[in-house]
């Protein structure tokens, strides 16, 4: 019998949040920008010009890599990697290969799962290319403006097994870049980029790529397509092909975009134009020390001090505003017997506004629950046989007195209290 | 004497003294160059504002009594290798990939020598891409030797070489990532200096290998190129490579050092065989009046230079493949076909060299050699203060020498390359004469050893006077 086991990794790219450009000096803000405005030398790739890398840019890569429990490798270089590409204006790419600032590290699932990391590693971000007509002529045009924008890799092992994994890790590492403040994440502007490499079965003879996924969505559901459509291959006794897949979320199902019958030659080399970085221990301490608290510590800290079940604590901490919110109307909602769990569920679910103070919302949303014993004796009295029913022990025939309840006040009312002052009175 | 003859030490002196006018001087530049350009194919590039500098410069002159303090080069008419980029004016690394190529900003070295107040007169021919030690890659014709038209003037710096051994400029500057400024220095009779490897920025240098590239001047006396590097060198915001710690370069102090009791090693692999024996003998002679001067020579044993020529060919031919890749036909007007020969035989052993599979054979490899050979000079350097030998095995080649050799200029620069992948700095001074040809004579020192090597080199030629000697121009 055919033993398939989901295996899966992936990839994420994080454009980084720096004022200005990895290895020049332009600002590094390219989204809504006039093209090729935020361009110099270095970043257009001009003969003689020169990488000159952004500090801050290591810097945050390594406090990544340390809130990621990796290891920050203490000597590590840049490198070039070659291929041709319009939007990539020096014929190869500045990134990092055998010696990435961080190596190794971990990210831990609700589940108590863990999930490996191989690598964190920096890399300068290409062009842009945008497809259009111009006086009636299909172009390409580059706009240079993301080149050389600081962009870090994130890279795992292949230990996610399933869609919804795939989307918690995604969850949880933009809750830690978050609280860092080194990127925005945001999918839209471009500046987190996901790649998952999917595969099944025991001898994992072959990878599919699946890239272009734009929300965690997506991720989780092209990832369980993929796994289904090579589970039916497998099955049928075929090998999936090596190839490289896109996402479509209208029909939820992935397509190809071109096979990858051998593995691509970068010619990797050495990066001459900048030295080799070295680290000392002082170096990383200082950097460690530079780290907020992370949300896992955060999460803890609130199962531990409020008693929240840890998934609704880490949906609170996954928002800096959301935690905020809480942490300062915990005490208002104790003064009105909202617990701090039921507080942090009317967060979560978006029943109270973040715009608005917390006593007012909570006071209206706790006199909801009060219901006026006055409509309660009047359904009572208005309805002779259905409390018949009941106090002959159909009980079940109390939904019907809890109906006329909501009715008479308009929605207004706490079902679940109306029907225990219902019972209550009956006498049941 | 003629103003474009004179040394740039000189041409300082009239200048201060107002013995003579920046534009005086900068005319007869030009009007050299306009007899013998046709002649030497130095130029390729004349800057068309030129006098208009050197009427800025007099004016300053004329204006301010301590305009030298500040721009100590005031008024001096310059030539530019054309791998440098100048703003506004054509830079083409002489090739046809950039035939139209104007540069929308400065090399550093350039912007510095602005600063300092040079006059640039223009851009001087070289190898592609620097790719060459002849001239004769150029896509724009080879240069031709000033002391005998029928050699090379050496490369790939060879249009710099030439202007200044023809006296078309006071000095040029060229760049050398092994031998391309020594080598054409030494075939030229003039006096070369190599930098120590990120002591000249590379910022806005085209690049060829970029682990060796080493921007440096050409000039008439040892002096002079003291004078150029004290304002060309020094850490650069815009070159990662450069080193942070100041230039302690002492002018005063320069001339009239004592070599006595110094210690000087002459590796004896360096006398390879394809060496000339005419030209041996001139070192051997060089020697000697070290040695009067009151330097110990050791003969001592380093690392066969042939073994430096698999290093640097494949360091070199990695990078080139790299450094190449962006004029991909997108950006420039010029797609790829217009590459030389030179420049695609290059990127094709460079991009195997570096392919999967082969990178630990050949570019690691190379790299580790590289690092013993580091190693050994460092150890040598622990014993000595200088090492000094031969620049090339022999006087300039005839032109077409380097037709169907791929390895040529590997060859001809085999002993410099030990030097310049180690990083280290040196000079080439001119110590004699084969067949009418000039020879030099090469001083190298440890990285940052400028103020050594240079003192030291200003010592030789205090007791000499091959680097007076000028070639006859008068070319029929």
């Amino acid at each position: 019998m055919l033993k398939l086991t989901p295996t899966i990794g992936m990839e994420v790219h994080v454009e980084l949040a720096t004022a200005s450009k990895m290895f020049c000096g332009c600002p590094a803000e390219h989204f809504a920008v006039k093209p090729n405005t935020h361009t110099c030398p270095v970043c257009l790739g001009l003969p003689g010009a020169l990488p000159v890398p952004n500090k801050k840019a290591v810097d945050w890569t390594m406090m990544i890599g340390l809130a990621l429990g990796s290891t920050v490798n203490k000597t590590s270089k840049f490198d070039r990697k070659h291929y041709f590409y319009p939007d990539l204006p020096k014929g190869f790419q500045i990134s990092q290969y055998d010696e990435p600032l961080c190596r190794g590290g971990q990210l831990a699932l609700d589940s108590g799962k863990i999930i490996n990391l191989t690598r964190v590693h920096l890399e300068e971000d290409t062009g842009k290319l945008i497809h259009q007509t111009v006086g009636g002529k299909r172009v390409s045009l580059v706009d240079f403006n993301r080149s050389g924008v600081p962009l870090v890799e994130i890279v795992t092992e292949p230990d996610i097994a399933s869609g919804a994994e795939a989307k918690e890790f995604l969850k949880k590492l933009t809750a830690i870049l978050r609280t860092l403040k080194v990127s925005d994440c945001d999918m839209e502007k471009g500046s987190m980029r996901l790649e998952a490499n999917v595969s099944m079965g025991e001898s994992l003879a072959y990878k599919v790529e699946v890239k272009n996924l734009n929300s965690f969505r997506f991720v989780e559901q092209a990832i369980d397509y993929e796994l289904s459509r090579q589970e039916k291959l497998l099955k049928a006794g075929k090998t999936p092909r090596q190839e490289t897949r896109g996402y479509d979320p209208k029909t939820r199902s992935t397509f190809v975009q071109r096979y990858k019958e051998t593995a691509e030659d970068y010619r990797y080399f050495p990066e001459p134009d900048i030295p080799p970085m070295v680290f000392s221990d002082k170096d990383i301490a200082a950097i460690r020390a530079k780290l907020p608290r992370l949300p896992e510590a955060k999460a803890k800290d609130l199962v531990d001090r409020f008693n929240l079940p840890p998934k609704l604590a880490s949906l609170l901490v996954a928002k800096a505003s959301r935690l905020t919110y809480f942490k300062n109307s915990v005490k208002t909602a104790q003064t009105l017997k909202v617990s701090p769990e039921k507080l942090a569920n009317l967060i979560i679910n978006h029943k109270i506004s973040l715009d608005k103070p917390a006593a007012e919302q909570l006071k209206t949303l706790t006199q909801k629950q009060t219901v006026d014993l006055g409509i309660i004796d009047q359904v009572i009295k208005d309805n002779p046989d259905v409390v018949a029913k009941i106090k002959a022990g159909k009980s079940s025939a109390v939904a019907f007195l809890v109906g006329q309840v909501m009715r008479l006040t308009r929605g207004q009312a706490d079902a679940v209290a109306a029907r225990k002052l219902l019972l209550k009175r009956l006498q049941v | 004497m003629k103003l474009n003859q004179l040394t740039l030490t000189e041409a300082l002196e009239g200048l201060k003294v107002k013995k003579f006018s920046s534009v005086e001087l900068t005319l007869a530049c030009l009007d050299e160059i306009k007899r013998l350009n046709p002649k030497l194919n130095a130029f390729l590039t004349l800057n068309p504002d030129a006098l208009k500098a050197a009427k800025a410069a007099d004016l300053k002159i004329r204006s301010d009594g301590n305009a030298f303090k500040t721009q100590p080069l005031l008024g001096i008419p310059y030539a530019l290798k054309d791998n440098f980029l100048t703003a506004g004016l054509k830079t083409t690394a002489s090739s046809k990939v950039l035939d139209d190529y104007i540069p929308q900003y400065d090399a550093t070295v350039y912007a510095r020598l602005k600063t300092a107040g040079t006059v640039l007169l223009g851009k001087t021919n070289m190898d592609a891409w620097a790719h060459g030690s002849s001239t004769e890659t150029s896509d724009y014709g080879t240069t031709r030797n000033p002391w005998n038209l029928n050699h090379t003037p050496g490369g790939s710096s060879g249009g710099s070489a030439a202007a200044v051994a023809a006296d078309m400029c006071i000095f040029a500057i060229g760049s050398e990532t092994a031998g391309s400024v020594r080598g054409p220095a030494c075939w030229c009779g003039i006096t070369g200096l190599k930098p120590t490897y990120g002591r000249v920025s590379r910022y806005g240098v085209i690049a060829m290998a970029s682990s060796t590239d080493s921007p440096g001047p050409l000039t008439k006396t040892v002096a002079d190129a003291a004078r150029v590097y004290q304002v060309i060198a020094g850490p650069d915001p815009f070159d990662a490579t450069t080193s942070g710690r100041p230039v302690n370069l002492n002018l005063g102090h320069l001339q009239g050092l004592s070599l006595k009791g110094r210690r000087l090693a002459v590796p004896k692999e360096y006398l390879v065989k394809e060496m000339d024996k005419a030209t041996a003998k001139l070192i051997e002679n060089a020697l000697k009046k070290l040695e009067g001067l009151g330097a110990k020579i050791d003969q001592i044993s380093l690392i066969d230079p042939h073994y430096s020529i698999g290093v640097y060919t494949l360091v070199q031919r990695s990078e080139v493949s790299s450094n190449l890749a962006r004029y991909d036909g997108v950006r420039y007007g010029n797609d790829r076909s217009h590459f030389g020969h030179e420049a695609k035989n290059r990127v094709m052993l460079g991009s195997f060299a570096l392919s999967a599979g082969y990178y630990d054979q050949y570019y690691n490899k190379a790299q580790k050699v590289r690092t013993l050979i580091i190693e050994e000079f460092k150890k040598t350097f622990r014993k000595y203060d200088l090492v000094i030998g031969p620049v090339t095995p022999g006087p300039a080649l005839k032109v077409g020498a380097s037709k169907d050799s791929p390895m040529f200029g590997e060859i001809v620069d085999m002993l410099m390359e030990p030097s310049s992948v180690a990083g280290l700095t040196g000079t080439s001074v001119p110590c004699g004469f084969v067949t009418g040809l000039p020879v030099g004579l090469q001083i190298t020192g440890p990285q940052f050893a400028e103020g050594l090597v240079l003192a030291v080199s200003a010592a030789y030629q205090a007791a000499t006077d091959w680097h007076l000697k000028k070639p006859v121009t008068d070319y029929a």
